[in-house]
């Protein structure tokens, strides 16, 4: 296959006065692709001949290549992961593209993931939502027997379906509004549905949200874009329960300070 | 170098008990002024920095990817094992502990197995309270299913993605801790080497991947868990970043290698499909519960696999061993794949496969229980093949999946040098020349959760913390010398990639230390290895700067330690001569090529000590004694 590629380059990383830094589309013409080979394998090819002419690789996150460690993401022809669905990039392969295609690459674009190189963004805002509640506060040491928690098979199916989020970003990538609600979202339902934890549902809810909005991310507006293009096809509904559980969180309990955390619209 | 294993005294039931008492404890209130670097946030090294921050010390996280939870235990797929007898099939400890060692080919310590065992059912507890959603029957309680080289169901499981949920788990315990700032976690930040002090551990040196910056951390010891070394071959199921060199360096500072050579070639993965390859794509273990394996009788036999009938298939593993059937352990189901293939009965378009097919269960079960079970590792197939596993069979063939050698430790986890622990698959400790199914997970996390934040803590009671300054003259030292290495490959400006060298030290490997290996065929790989390392530091081609994020330069850090580590691999590989597990030599082989295992000249385990550049490295040995397990020909037929 013979493609002509238009790759986002930029060599130093986003700030909040210069967003786009020195970044700009470059075109690259890329001959010999098999259609076997994986989206990132097609994208090795081409670093490799950039290595040799003595220019720079393009930089792009990945890891275990297998659709599991959510590293890799980039928009292709504008759809975060590609056109295939329930698929990551490193799954995606070149079968899925015509011979002679245009094909256009960029980072993930959101205010709350700022470039880092190329098509490389800093995700730790995620990182920093978890930190602020996604867990069970339990100590190494200090559980029960593990059939001392009885749980019902369909709640503990709906948790793996929440819980399986690999953490890419495509949700937010995908989103007009470049909103983190369906990752968030997801936290919460993989909790809710679990005995575990119960007793520090409201905090989670309230704290997982108020993290949400510190970092920047955007309100929902109800058009599933996010779950359209999450590899793990992640359902909205974990929208909805996150809501619920924000909203049963404020009826219940407000917090401490007594101040008003603003809501997930 | 001295190897004291240090295992304590009495019953081997009563062993770990007696190993926690005596160990000394560090007051509460001392706590906070030491300083864990815990190095690596999979499994083992998330959970040990979760557990020594909630104990009340300070932690440093660092690892290499974005996030703490990108780790590469995410990608294990099958299950954990555990010693619960939930199913009342006669499990116990003793059995979980039993089937390791035998597992293992009689090559690991069986102290450190039975407290692996022992504590493989706390993990379990642990899981569960952070909330794992593990795979539950009707009546609430947790499922189980069954992995090679046992005869009992202790399996237990979260869909094809067990190693992503317990790292979730993992993951969420140490974002706890970030968040209560008492774990501080470094993404984007590889270690490039270990600060000694006074022959301790104290301190790393790393490279800020974002920025560029080489600088050293200080901490009152280092928690090595930087998981295996399987990318040595290229192709391997490993993530692409899993490297060597936090090991390999460690290893140049003085700490032991042990067993370099154990590697576990996993039977059921994707086939290569061309040279454009860049990392093969395990199929679940737990397949094997359903699927079964064969190849046509007939050599070169080229029909669809439906229209051979069930008389001219030759189901090799339930014909070779009817007890253990397809779920014979791993190295046995390689290699029997391996001489199914060069006999000439291979299939697909390289006749480098076998067929792992479903057809049968599917009558039996129905395609929406396997679809139930096995559902994501289908998907996976088929993204990957474009064929569909449900109307034919799965095309598979064995690939590098785990490294069972790794860095010598002591009962207690701790390297050769004072202060360097080590823990999960970095280690080589518990699995000995073969690695079980579904006991990596538990490996990973009994040593983080439940080994490490005990024996750390033994170590720092007898230690005076430093305040973490990190600007000693044994710190400058160390950063002036990984500048001056990132210097010089930037500064190579040869004519060939990082890439091509790898590869190429792959194929080396492959062709010479994987399945099978012999005396000439290793010789000839160091001769090779050696050359391709003298022209890599000639011709290798790296762009761009150190100041910022350059992935060519990541890599060559990584491949250069690749192909000094090669070498040592295949010297271990030629001086063990005798088979056991994993490592089968072609002249050591019963008739009906078994592996044939040589107790009188190899009961030990192989520690290499690193003699400088260009020196011969020097080998030892810590005899291993079977107390309890007794030594016996592994047969599983």
């Amino acid at each position: 296959m013979k493609l002509k590629l238009h790759i986002w380059r930029q060599s130093k990383p986003s700030t909040k006065d210069n967003p786009h830094g020195d970044g700009r589309m470059v075109a690259y013409d890329l001959d010999g692709v098999s259609p076997d080979m994986s989206f990132l394998e097609m994208l090795d090819v081409l670093n490799e001949q950039l290595t040799l002419k003595g220019e720079e690789p393009v930089a792009f996150d990945h890891d275990c290549r297998e659709g599991i460690c959510g590293s890799c993401g980039m928009a292709i022809n504008g759809l975060p992961h590609g056109p295939e669905r329930g698929t990551t990039t490193c799954q995606l392969h070149m079968r899925s593209f015509k011979d002679g295609q245009e094909i256009y690459i960029e980072p993930w674009r959101a205010k709350a993931f700022p470039v880092v190189k190329d098509l490389m963004v800093n995700r730790s805002a995620f990182d920093r939502v978890v930190q602020a509640g996604a867990y069970v506060s339990v100590n190494t040491g200090s559980a029960p027997d593990a059939h001392s928690i009885p749980v019902n098979k369909d709640d503990a199916d709906k948790a793996f379906d929440a819980a399986t989020c690999i953490g890419c970003g495509a949700c937010v990538a995908a989103c007009k509004n470049a909103s983190a609600m369906l990752f968030v979202g997801a936290k919460v339902s993989h909790f809710v549905h679990l005995p575990q934890g119960r007793v520090e549902r409201e905090r989670r809810a309230r704290n997982l949200v108020a993290a949400m909005d510190k970092e920047g991310f955007g309100n929902c507006t109800n058009q599933y874009e996010c779950e359209a293009a999450c590899p793990k096809e992640i359902p909205v509904r974990v929208i909805a329960e996150m809501n619920r559980e924000y909203l049963r969180a404020k009826v219940v309990e407000e917090p401490p300070s007594g101040k008003l955390i603003s809501g997930p619209g | 170098m001295k190897l004291e294993s240090n295992i304590p005294s009495g019953p081997i039931a009563q062993k770990w008990e007696k190993r926690r008492f005596d160990l000394k404890l560090v007051n509460p209130a001392n706590k906070r002024k030491f300083k864990v670097l815990v190095v690596g946030s999979g499994l083992a090294g998330s959970a040990a920095a979760a557990s020594l921050a909630e104990l009340g010390y300070q932690v440093e996280c660092f690892c290499y990817q974005d996030s703490p939870r990108r780790a590469h235990s995410s990608a294990a797929q099958g299950g954990i094992n555990a010693a619960k007898n939930y199913r009342n099939d006669g499990d116990s400890v003793y059995r979980l502990f039993y089937d390791t060692v035998k597992g293992g080919d009689f090559r690991a310590r069986e102290a450190n197995v039975y407290r692996l065992a022992e504590l493989s059912v706390n993990i379990i507890d642990q899981c569960v309270a952070q909330g794992v959603p593990f795979a539950r029957e009707y009546g609430g309680y947790l499922d189980n299913r069954s992995f090679g080289g046992a005869q009992v169901s202790r399996t237990f499981y979260a869909r094809g993605q067990t190693g992503q949920q317990l790292l979730l788990g993992a993951y969420s315990a140490l974002s706890r801790q970030i968040g209560a700032g008492t774990v501080k976690m470094f993404p984007r930040t590889e270690m490039l080497d270990v600060v000694l002090v006074n022959g301790h551990a104290k301190g790393i040196v790393v490279r800020d991947m974002t920025t560029g910056e080489i600088r050293s951390h200080a901490g009152d010891c280092v928690v090595l868990c930087t998981g295996g070394y399987g990318n040595v071959f290229y192709l391997s199921t490993n993530a692409k970043g899993c490297n060597v060199t936090a090991t390999w360096r460690a290893h140049k500072r003085g700490a032991g290698f042990a067993n370099p050579c154990f590697t576990q070639i996993h039977p059921t993965c994707i086939p290569v499909s061309g040279d454009h390859q860049s990392k093969l794509t395990l199929m679940s273990e737990s397949l094997r519960n359903d699927g079964r394996i064969w190849v046509p009788k007939q050599v070169g036999d080229k029909r669809a696999p439906h229209e051979i009938p069930d008389s001219e298939r030759d189901y090799y593993l339930e014909r070779r061993y009817p007890s253990f059937g397809n779920l014979a352990p791993r190295d046995i189901a390689s290699r029997a794949a391996k001489v199914v293939c060069d006999e000439g009965r291979g299939v697909g378009p390289m006749g480098l496969g076998v067929y792992l097919d479903f057809r049968d269960s599917i009558q039996r079960l129905g395609k929406d229980a396997i679809a139930a079970r096995y559902g994501n590792l289908f998907h996976m197939y088929a993204k990957i093949t474009a064929e569909d596993p449900y109307s034919q069979p799965m095309r598979i063939f064995p690939a590098v999946h785990y490294t069972m050698g790794g860095l010598w430790v002591d009962y207690n986890l701790q390297s050769t040098i004072p202060g360097l622990f080590v823990a999960g698959e970095a280690n080589f400790s518990d699995h000995g020349a073969n690695r079980l199914g579904a006991s990596a997970l538990m490996q990973g996390l009994a040593d983080g959760y439940f080994v490490v934040p005990y024996t750390v803590g033994g170590y720092l009671a007898g230690e005076k913390p430093n305040g973490g300054k990190a600007d000693g003259a044994e710190h400058r030292a160390a950063v002036a010398e990984v500048q001056a290495l990132t210097k010089r490959m930037l500064e190579t400006n040869g004519n060939r990639t990082v890439d091509s060298f790898h590869r190429e030290l792959g194929k080396i490997m492959w062709q010479y230390c994987g399945m099978a290996r012999s005396e000439k065929g290793l010789t000839e790989a160091i001769q090779r290895i050696g050359a391709l390392r003298a022209s890599f530091w000639k011709d290798v081609k790296v762009t761009g700067s150190g100041e910022n994020v350059n992935q060519s330069l990541e890599k060559a850090g990584r491949v250069a330690d690749f192909l000094e580590f090669g070498e040592l691999m295949c010297r271990d590989a030629l001086e063990r001569t005798e088979s056991c597990g994993g490592h089968f030599r072609e002249e050591y082989q019963t008739e009906d090529g078994e592996a044939k295992r040589n107790d009188e000249a190899f009961c030990h385990a192989a520690v290499w000590e690193w003699k400088g550049k260009d020196q011969k490295p020097v080998r030892h040995t810590e005899a291993l004694e079977f107390e309890n397990v007794h030594l016996a020909v592994r047969s599983y037929k």
